[in-house]
C-alpha cells in the first residue's frame, strides 16, 4: 500500500495516469486572485486607510482566521460550532496573560491582581511567563480542548443540532468561568490595558501597521493550509462524512478521527486568532466570547458562504465593516440588521455571498460561452439572482440523516 | 434447522451461530445459523421481514445482536465497531444506494480505495488515482460518467457505483442488500452478469427479493423465514420444496388451501 509503489505505477501506465487524476481544478486554480487580493491587502489598505481604520482591518482580519476555520468545521465537516468565542477566547487569554505579566516585569503581579489584593502569582499564570509556552499554547491549547472534546462526542455520534448546542453551552459555561474567577482572569473587564508586546509600543502606529501586515499574512497562512486540507483526500472524507457519515464507516475510516482532525484545527484558527486579536486591540474580555459573539461568528461565515473559504473571509470582513460603519450612525440599529440579514441568507441564498458570485459566473459561462466569463450587465445579474430563487434554494442545513 | 454439518464448517469463511436479535421484544433474528464458504455466490432469499437486512446489519456491526456468535476467518465479529470489520475484509452494499453526493463518480471510488492509507497519506494531498480505481470504474460500467458528481447519476448507476466502492477494497467477502431493487430490466441483467463476474474472484452473499433475478443468476440459495434459515439448496431444490413455497413463493401448484395463510404470516 506503499504511494510510492502507486506512484511509479501511475509513471509506468500513462494512457490510464492522463485520465485517472481527482476531479476537481488544478493546484494554481484561482492563484491569480490570492495574489489580487494579497497586493489589495498588503499594498492598497495600507495605502489608502487612516491608522484607525487599517487597525480596525487587522481585527477583521483575526475574525476572517476564525471564520477560514468555521468554514472548514461547519462548511465542510458539516459541524456547526457555535462555541468558537471558547477557542478564540483561549487563544486571546493565553497571549494576554503572557503581555500582562512581560507588561509588569519579571516578579511582578498583573495590575489587576494587586487591585484584587492577590499577593503571589497563581499557579496558573506561571507558565505563561514565558514567551516559548504562551505563544503556541495559545493555538495548541484550543486545538487539545477541541480534540478532547471532539473525540468524547464524535464517537458518541452526537452530531447536528445536539452538538451545536453542546458547543453553546461550553461557550456559556466558559464565560461563567471566567466572570467568577475575577483574581485568576480579571472577571468581567478582563484583561486590559495590553500597551506592548516584546518591548515594542502597541500603541505605536508604526507598530500597528507592521502588525496589520503579520496579521495579514497569517490570514493567508491560514486560508492556504486549509485550502490544502479542503483539496486533499481528506478534505474529501470530511465532505463525504458531512454527507453520510455511516457510509463513510462502512468503507473501514473511523469517522471520529475525520471530524476531530476538523473541529481541532477550527479551533487552532480560532486560538490563532485571539492570540492576534490581543496585541491589535489591547484588550480581551467575556463579553467578546460569550454565547452571542459566538453566534455572529457563525452568520458572518453563514452570510459569505460556508461551502466556501474565500466566502467565510469576505463574510467577516464585509459584516464587520458594516457593523463597524452602522454602529458609528445607527448606534441600535445594527443588530436588527444583522438578523435580517441572516434570515435573508437563509431563506433566499442558503451559500451566502460565495453561492451568488458562484450564480453570476456560471450564468455568465451559459451566455457567452466561457466559464468565468465575467456577466454583462448588473441588470443580467439581477436576473440571475432571481432566477435562482425562483430555483428553489438549496438546503441550509446539511446535516447527515442517515 | 440448518443443513450444515460439522465437516463444511472447517472452510467456512463466515459462520454465523445460535445469532438472536431483538427490537423492542421482537426477534427480529431469532437463534440463526448460517455459513459461507470461502469462494461461494450465495443467495439470500426470504420474504419481508425474515431478518434477511437485519442478518448483514449483525454481521457488518449496524446492529448489535443479543446472543450468538459471528467469525469470519475464524475470529469473532461481534463486538468489534463497523470500520474494524470493514478492515477485516467485509464490504457491504446498501438497499438504498448512499454514495456521497457531492463528489464525483471518480472520488467517491478513489476514497473507498484509499480506507487502507495512512492519515499522513491522507492528508497530503489531492493524491494519484489507483489503476485499480480506473479498473473498477470500467467494470462497474462507469468510465464514461467518473468526472460527473454523484448525484447525477441515475438510481441502477448509484448501485453500480456502491458496488463498485465495495469491490475497489478488495474484501474477502461481499454482502450485496437487493443490489437489483428499483432497477429496470436492462440495468438487472447488467447486475446480474456484474455479480456473477464477481463471484468469480470473490466470496459473495446476495440478498434478493426478486425470484427472477435468484432463478436466473443464482446457484445456492438459503432460504430466511421469520429470523432464522428455513432451508438452503440449489435454485431447483428451492423451488421443488414445498415449505418454501408456502412461506415465501406462496401459490402452490396444486390447489393447497392452507398456503395463502402461511404467505400472510410470513410477509408481516
Amino acid at each position: 500500500m506503499a504511494t510510492e509503489s502507486q506512484a511509479a505505477r501511475g509513471e509506468g501506465a500513462p494512457s490510464t495516469g492522463a485520465i485517472a487524476r481527482p476531479t476537481g481544478d488544478s493546484p494554481w486554480a484561482g492563484a491569480g486572485w490570492f495574489v489580487v487580493a494579497a497586493i489589495v491587502l498588503l499594498v492598497v489598505a495600507p495605502l489608502l486607510l487612516s491608522d484607525f481604520r487599517l487597525n480596525l482591518m487587522a481585527k477583521f482580519l483575526c475574525f476572517a482566521i476564525l471564520a477560514v476555520g468555521i468554514a472548514f468545521a461547519w462548511g465542510k465537516g458539516g459541524m456547526l460550532v457555535l462555541g468558537q468565542g471558547i477557542f478564540f477566547g483561549l487563544g486571546g487569554y493565553c497571549v494576554a496573560m503572557f503581555l500582562k505579566l512581560e507588561e509588569a516585569g519579571p516578579g511582578q503581579l498583573p495590575d489587576f491582581m494587586v487591585w484584587s489584593g492577590v499577593e503571589q502569582l497563581p499557579l496558573l499564570w506561571r507558565p505563561f511567563q514565558h514567551a516559548w509556552f504562551a505563544l503556541p499554547a495559545a493555538v495548541l491549547l484550543p486545538m487539545g480542548i477541541a480534540a478532547l472534546l471532539g473525540a468524547l462526542v464524535f464517537r458518541q455520534r452526537v452530531r447536528g443540532a445536539y452538538f451545536a448546542i453542546l458547543t453553546q453551552a461550553l461557550a456559556a459555561a466558559f464565560v461563567i468561568i471566567l466572570v467568577g474567577q475575577q483574581q485568576l482572569t480579571g472577571g468581567t473587564n478582563g484583561l486590559t490595558n495590553i500597551t506592548a508586546m516584546f518591548n515594542l509600543d502597541l500603541t505605536n502606529a508604526g507598530n500597528q501597521r507592521g502588525l496589520y501586515v503579520i496579521v495579514a499574512c497569517v490570514l493567508g497562512g491560514a486560508f492556504l493550509l486549509v485550502r490544502h486540507l479542503s483539496r486533499s483526500r481528506y478534505g474529501r472524507l470530511l465532505v463525504a462524512v458531512r454527507d453520510s457519515e455511516d457510509r463513510v464507516r462502512f468503507l473501514g475510516y473511523n469517522p471520529t478521527t475525520i471530524k476531530v482532525i476538523a473541529f481541532a484545527t477550527s479551533a487552532g484558527l480560532a486560538g490563532l486568532a485571539g492570540a492576534f486579536f490581543v496585541p491589535v486591540v489591547g484588550i480581551i474580555s467575556p463579553t467578546m466570547l460569550g454565547i452571542v459573539p459566538s453566534i455572529e461568528m457563525v452568520i458572518w461565515v453563514a452570510l459569505g458562504g460556508r461551502a466556501s473559504l474565500v466566502g467565510a473571509v469576505i463574510g467577516a470582513l464585509v459584516v464587520n465593516w458594516a457593523k463597524t460603519g452602522l454602529s458609528e450612525q445607527f448606534p441600535s440599529g445594527w443588530l436588527y440588521l444583522e438578523g435580517a440579514l441572516f434570515i435573508a441568507v437563509v431563506a433566499f441564498a442558503p451559500k451566502g455571498i460565495a453561492g451568488l458570485a458562484e450564480l453570476w459566473r456560471k450564468r455568465a459561462g451559459r451566455s457567452e460561452g466561457a466559464p468565468g466569463a465575467l456577466p454583462r450587465s448588473p441588470l443580467g445579474r439581477l436576473a440571475g439572482f432571481a432566477r435562482a430563487r425562483r430555483g428553489g434554494p438549496d438546503r441550509l442545513e446539511k446535516e447527515p440523516t442517515a | 434447522m440448518t443443513a450444515i454439518s460439522d465437516g463444511e464448517a472447517a472452510d467456512a469463511l463466515l459462520q454465523v451461530q445460535g445469532l438472536q436479535v431483538v427490537f423492542d421484544g421482537f426477534r427480529a433474528i431469532d437463534g440463526l445459523d448460517f455459513s459461507v464458504d470461502r469462494g461461494e455466490a450465495r443467495f439470500l432469499i426470504g420474504p419481508n421481514g425474515a431478518g434477511k437486512t437485519t442478518l448483514v446489519d449483525a454481521i457488518t456491526g449496524l446492529t448489535r445482536p443479543e446472543i450468538g456468535s459471528v467469525r469470519f476467518g475464524g475470529e469473532e465479529v461481534l463486538g468489534k465497531r463497523e470500520h474494524e470489520i470493514v478492515r477485516l475484509g467485509i464490504g457491504r452494499t446498501f438497499q438504498t444506494p448512499s454514495v456521497f453526493e457531492e463528489l464525483s463518480v471518480l472520488n467517491n471510488v478513489d476514497l473507498a480505495a484509499s480506507y487502507r492509507r495512512p492519515l499522513r497519506s491522507l492528508l497530503r494531498g489531492p493524491g494519484k488515482i489507483d489503476d485499480r480505481v480506473v479498473e473498477v470504474l470500467e467494470t462497474v460500467g462507469l468510465s464514461s460518467v467518473m468526472e460527473q458528481a454523484a448525484r447525477t447519476l441515475s438510481h441502477g448507476q448509484k448501485q453500480w457505483l456502491e458496488i463498485g466502492m465495495v469491490l475497489v477494497q478488495e474484501p474477502q467477502l461481499l454482502l450485496l442488500d437487493e443490489p437489483v431493487a428499483g432497477m429496470t430490466k436492462e440495468e438487472r441483467t447488467a447486475t446480474g452478469e456484474l455479480i456473477q463476474r464477481i463471484t468469480e474472484t470473490r466470496t459473495v452473499v446476495v440478498i434478493e427479493h426478486d425470484m427472477d433475478f435468484v432463478r436466473r443468476f443464482a446457484s445456492r440459495v438459503t432460504v430466511m423465514h421469520e429470523g432464522s434459515v428455513l432451508t438452503e439448496g440449489t435454485v431447483a431444490e428451492i423451488q421443488d420444496n414445498p415449505l418454501v413455497e408456502e412461506v415465501y413463493l406462496g401459490r402452490p401448484r396444486d390447489a393447497r388451501g392452507a398456503a395463502p395463510a402461511a404467505v400472510g404470516q410470513g410477509g408481516q
